[in-house]
């Protein structure tokens, strides 16, 4: 049985410096660099801070490690320094097409994510009732039996699909995809899809035929006018965002943001729409009247490369801006102002898909909207514009044929790698358990209707879970009915970094030792340039922790599925891997960690630039249409929060991301917890004052608090907003247990997208009371 | 002579506190201490509000009100221009904390006051401060002001509007705010001590 991986690392020195300006003599100053010896000179010899540690970048003796950052899904590449076993600092890679060289807060702070007092240290098997958080520790070899025994009795009684394996993060390949597949079980689901980004990743393929992917294709370096629509660049600190739309405006790009909210993005805009919730494709609407009512749209381009343009034109005919005005609440004039804004400027100019959109249930047919816009003004397939995305060549490590296909999408999805028309079954010729085709079309997994089949055993019985890095309590919502199934299934194995939430509910808890510590899969990115990315260890894993690698195969050696799992090692894997590329580890290393490919991003670049059913960007979608769904998008009112209320919105802060960074040391300090912002008018008309602790409940009575209000000009009077991932009920997580409230808590509805079974999760509202309801 | 400044382009900064994370990390800095903070100013009413984030670090200035107070000369300024505090000569008396204009020192846990340094132990390392060195958003800018080729230098001179906090005080802060709408227009007292971030 291999032990965990032994760190790999890469010497490097730091540049030379000036020689020393005094004589260097005592010993402890070997090895010290001239800039090191020339800083010491300053303060002289018995200068405190610079001899009882001296600066990481002054010494020689650094090691440098590529690895890929998992602080957000977003994949930086990064440098992790060491010095003597210990983590000094990390930088962007600068080869790294992501990070080029620079990091967010969450990314800076990955030490203190690492050295988290608070993280899972050795297994735990589960002694109390579940839910009550009582364990005991256990050796591997026990708790990986116990699973092993737990998922076989299952797959006797019920077959393998009643298993379902859920994961987030970046090490979910491993037990979402491999292991899951090498299992058999169909119902493998990450967040990221349909709680997050599927109606984009849908509505772009049935326009274009093509996946937005894990890196959305805006071709920022020559646009020259965007619009955001509810995407909060700065508070989502995507790292090349924050770069790319910095640059961007510096450069003089023009930026219109369409959101409830003055975001930060909002405040760098030249337009800011402070739009109704829940209007947007009114919005979008009245923007396709104005580009084809005042000629501000590509019609050569939409001539040759799009279908159902009159009857687009047709069915925008009415929707003008004064017919939006009173919908989306917006100024008419302001809503002419910004479609000219983008229009003026096709096609270097780009309606941006958003990340989180999952909002209203409506949301795939509000991103073909948005789509629709884009091809208006010309933006696929050309510069400045909207960039097709390849994904780089590489061979899987080379296995029998899976019987399911695995979870695919996801904000970390290799856009090549969306589902078939086939859908994914068992080897017990059972299809997913979560209604595709019967109450959505396609997609996907949706993961929050494997939710019900575990408490109802309808259409057939979910018994078991495996939760890779996923707080189910916090990502998923109506978290009262992930806590019901919790309690009925006969195994639930969690399997993470910290003692989340939902740790109290598992039988087994496995402690895996974070990203670097551990070796991972490679990254194929889906990108302008096609690359391909390897995390590796900086040191080996603290405490009694495993990689997910590990824990993934030694679990599949217990399973009988020794044949998925011939490798020993993880460097085994990854060269045999980059092998196909012509590449291996060790020249990888040698290369920056990153091989990046050529790529084809513009029209002249593919033979088919739109592969959808007509070969034509489908402005009209024939696929839908054949459905029964609505073949062009229409502006459908959604229900209106009940009086008194505010709608429920939600999103992120730059330092934290989802309900995973709270605990981190350095970043819980910079923001605890979060706050429910109110309009500042709002709040004197309710006697509100700055930090009043408040009680949040909304319109089935669940509740949360105490909070604090922050009252403010920069959001509308109608709804509410909080950063996402606070109110942990975790007692494990000594920072982060009890601080702030949990917007999932109050998200006791959702509406079912019909097209791509996303969870609209925006219909929740709010009232707030200043004493605890009873 | 060399004048190491900084100038941070206001209209850029988006408020991450990537810079903030850098700098801790860097620099060591225990829990609870900081030598950057962020300042978020929101002015007007719902919906005309202009919202401006301001990082706030020692500006590191010509004419330092923090130097000559120091009654050990423990904070002294270099050849070059940065303004540093020799922690064995420190005996945390405070009376820079209170001389300095800005709020921008504190007293570390063990005992002496610290505050930015402009990252000067990587002066021969040829890198940029730490926090210049991470912003994603390319908001920040380091180098020699007296030579005009400098990065530094160059900002500036490209700047549609430069500002430096609190003018009137004669200290000649080495750290410029570029291409800002609120910044100076502003009379609020800085806070006492370094805190982190505001918002969200």
């Amino acid at each position: 049985m291999p032990e965990a991986d032994a760190p790999t690392r890469i010497e490097v020195s730091p540049p030379p410096g000036p020689p020393p300006r005094v004589g260097i003599t005592r010993r402890s100053f070997l090895g010290l660099s001239a800039a090191a010896a020339a800083a010491m000179a300053v303060f002289g010899r018995t200068a405190r801070a610079a001899i009882d540690r001296l600066p990481w970048i002054q010494r020689t003796d650094v090691v440098t490690t590529h690895s890929v950052c998992d602080m957000c899904p977003w994949r930086c590449g990064i440098l992790v320094h060491s010095v003597d076993g210990r983590i000094v600092k990390i930088d962007g890679n600068p080869a790294d097409p992501k990070s080029r060289g620079h990091l967010c807060a969450r990314g800076q702070a990955g030490i203190s994510f690492l050295e988290d007092p608070d993280r899972l240290r050795t297994p735990l098997i589960r002694t109390g009732e579940r839910g009550e958080g009582r364990f005991r520790e256990a050796s591997w070899e026990e708790a990986l039996d116990r699973i092993a025994s737990g998922m076989l009795d299952i797959a006797e009684r019920h077959g393998p699909e009643a298993i379902a394996f859920l994961g987030h993060t970046s090490g979910d390949t491993w037990f979402v995809e491999y292991l899951a597949q090498a299992w058999g079980s169909p119902n493998a689901a990450k967040p990221s899809s349909s709680l997050c980004t599927s109606p984009r990743e849908e509505a772009a393929l049935l326009t274009v035929g093509r996946a937005i992917g894990g890196h959305e294709p805006v071709d920022w370096e020559g646009v020259e006018a965007i619009a955001l629509i509810g995407s909060h660049v700065g508070e989502d600190a995507r790292n090349t965002l924050m770069q790319d739309f910095s640059s961007a405006r510096a450069r003089g790009a023009k930026v219109v943001v369409v959101d409830p909210r003055l975001s930060t993005a909002a405040s760098k805009a030249d337009l800011w729409l402070p739009i109704k919730p829940g209007t947007d494709t009114a919005l979008l609407l009245a923007w396709m009247n104005v580009l084809i009512t005042e000629g501000r749209y590509d019609a050569e381009y939409l001539d040759r490369y799009a279908s159902g343009f009159d009857e687009l034109a047709a069915h925008v005919a009415d929707t003008t801006p004064e017919w939006a005005a009173p919908i989306t609440d917006l100024d008419p004039g302001l809503i002419r102002e910004s479609a000219r804004m983008l229009g003026d400027r096709r096609p270097r100019s780009v309606v941006v898909p958003g990340r989180h959109v999952t909002w209203y249930g409506n949301d795939t047919q509000r991103m073909r909207a948005v789509y629709i816009v884009d091809a208006l003004l010309g933006a696929w397939g050309r510069e400045g514009g909207l960039y097709f995305n390849a994904s780089p060549y590489l061979e899987p490590y080379p296995h029998p044929a899976f019987t399911v296909a695995g979870s695919a999408g996801g904000c970390s999805a290799d856009p090549g790698a969306e589902e078939s028309d086939e859908l994914p079954a068992g080897p017990t010729g059972k299809h997913r358990a979560d209604g595709v085709r019967e109450t959505f079309l396609r997609g996907p997994t949706a993961l929050q209707e494997l939710v019900p089949p575990m408490i109802t055993g309808d259409p057939y019985p979910i018994t078991g879970l495996v939760a890779y890095g996923i707080n189910l309590l916090h990502s998923i919502p109506d978290p009262e009915r992930t806590r019901e199934a919790l309690r009925r299934l006969d195994l639930v194995v969690a399997i993470d970094v910290l003692p989340q939430d939902h740790i109290a509910w598992a039988d087994v808890v496995l402690p895996e030792a974070t990203y670097l510590e551990r070796h991972d899969d490679l990254w194929a990115v889906g990108h302008k340039t096609p690359y391909i990315a390897m995390r590796e260890p900086a040191i080996p894993p603290m405490y009694d922790t495993k990689p997910g690698w590990w824990i993934a195969r030694e679990l599949g050696l217990r399973l009988g599925l020794e044949r998925w799992f011939r490798w020993e090692t993880a460097e085994e894997y990854l060269d045999r891997r980059l092998i196909s590329i012509g590449s291996s580890l060790d020249r990888m290393r040698e290369e920056g960690g990153i091989a990046v490919q050529d790529g084809a991003p513009y029209l002249g670049d593919v033979d088919t630039p739109f592969p959808t059913p007509t070969g034509t960007i489908e402005l009209v979608s024939t696929t839908l249409g054949e459905a029964g769904h609505a073949p062009l998008p229409r502006y459908e009112p959604i229900e209106e929060p009940p009086a008194g209320h505010y709608r429920l919105l939600y999103g992120r802060h730059p330092a934290h991301t989802f309900a995973k960074t709270q605990n981190t040391p350095v970043l819980h300090e910079l923001f605890p917890e979060n706050a429910v912002w109110l309009n500042a008018t709002e709040a004197a008309r309710l006697g509100f004052h700055q930090r009043q602790e408040v009680w949040l409940e909304n319109q089935d009575g669940a509740v949360q608090g105490p909070v604090a209000v922050r009252t403010t000009e920069r959001i509308r009077p109608d709804c509410v907003f909080m950063v996402h991932g606070y109110g942990h009920r975790a007692p494990g997580m000594t920072r982060a247990d009890g601080r702030g409230a949990s917007d999932t808590a109050l998200q006791t509805r959702y509406v079912l997208d019909p097209i791509c079974g996303g969870a609209g999760m925006r219909v929740n509202s709010v009232r707030i009371h200043t004493e605890a309801p009873a | 002579m060399t004048r190491y400044a900084m100038a941070v382009d206001v209209d850029r900064c988006l408020g991450c506190e990537a810079c903030l994370v850098a700098c801790s990390v860097e620099n060591r800095l225990p829990l609870g201490s900081h030598r950057l903070r962020i300042r978020e100013t929101a002015t007007g009413a719902f919906p005309d509000v202009t919202v401006e984030f301001r990082v706030e670090q020692c500006f590191h200035c010509a004419e330092a009100p923090c130097v000559g107070v120091c009654p050990t000369g423990a904070t002294f300024k270099t050849d070059d221009g940065i303004v540093l505090v020799d922690p064995d000569r420190c005996t945390g008396c405070k009376a820079c904390v209170t001389a300095c204009p800005y709020g921008m020192r504190y007293v570390h846990p063990r005992g002496y006051v610290d505050k930015c340094t402009f990252c000067e132990h990587r002066r021969g390392t040829g890198r940029d401060p730490a926090c210049v060195e991470t912003c994603p958003a390319g908001a920040r800018v380091f180098g020699d002001l007296d030579d005009p080729d400098s990065p530094v230098s160059e900002a500036i001179a490209a700047a549609d509007r430069v500002d430096v906090l609190f003018p009137n005080t004669d200290a000649e802060p080495s750290l410029f705010y570029l291409n800002a709408r609120l910044v100076n227009t502003l009379a609020e007292t800085a806070p006492a001590t370094v805190t982190g971030g505001e918002h969200g």
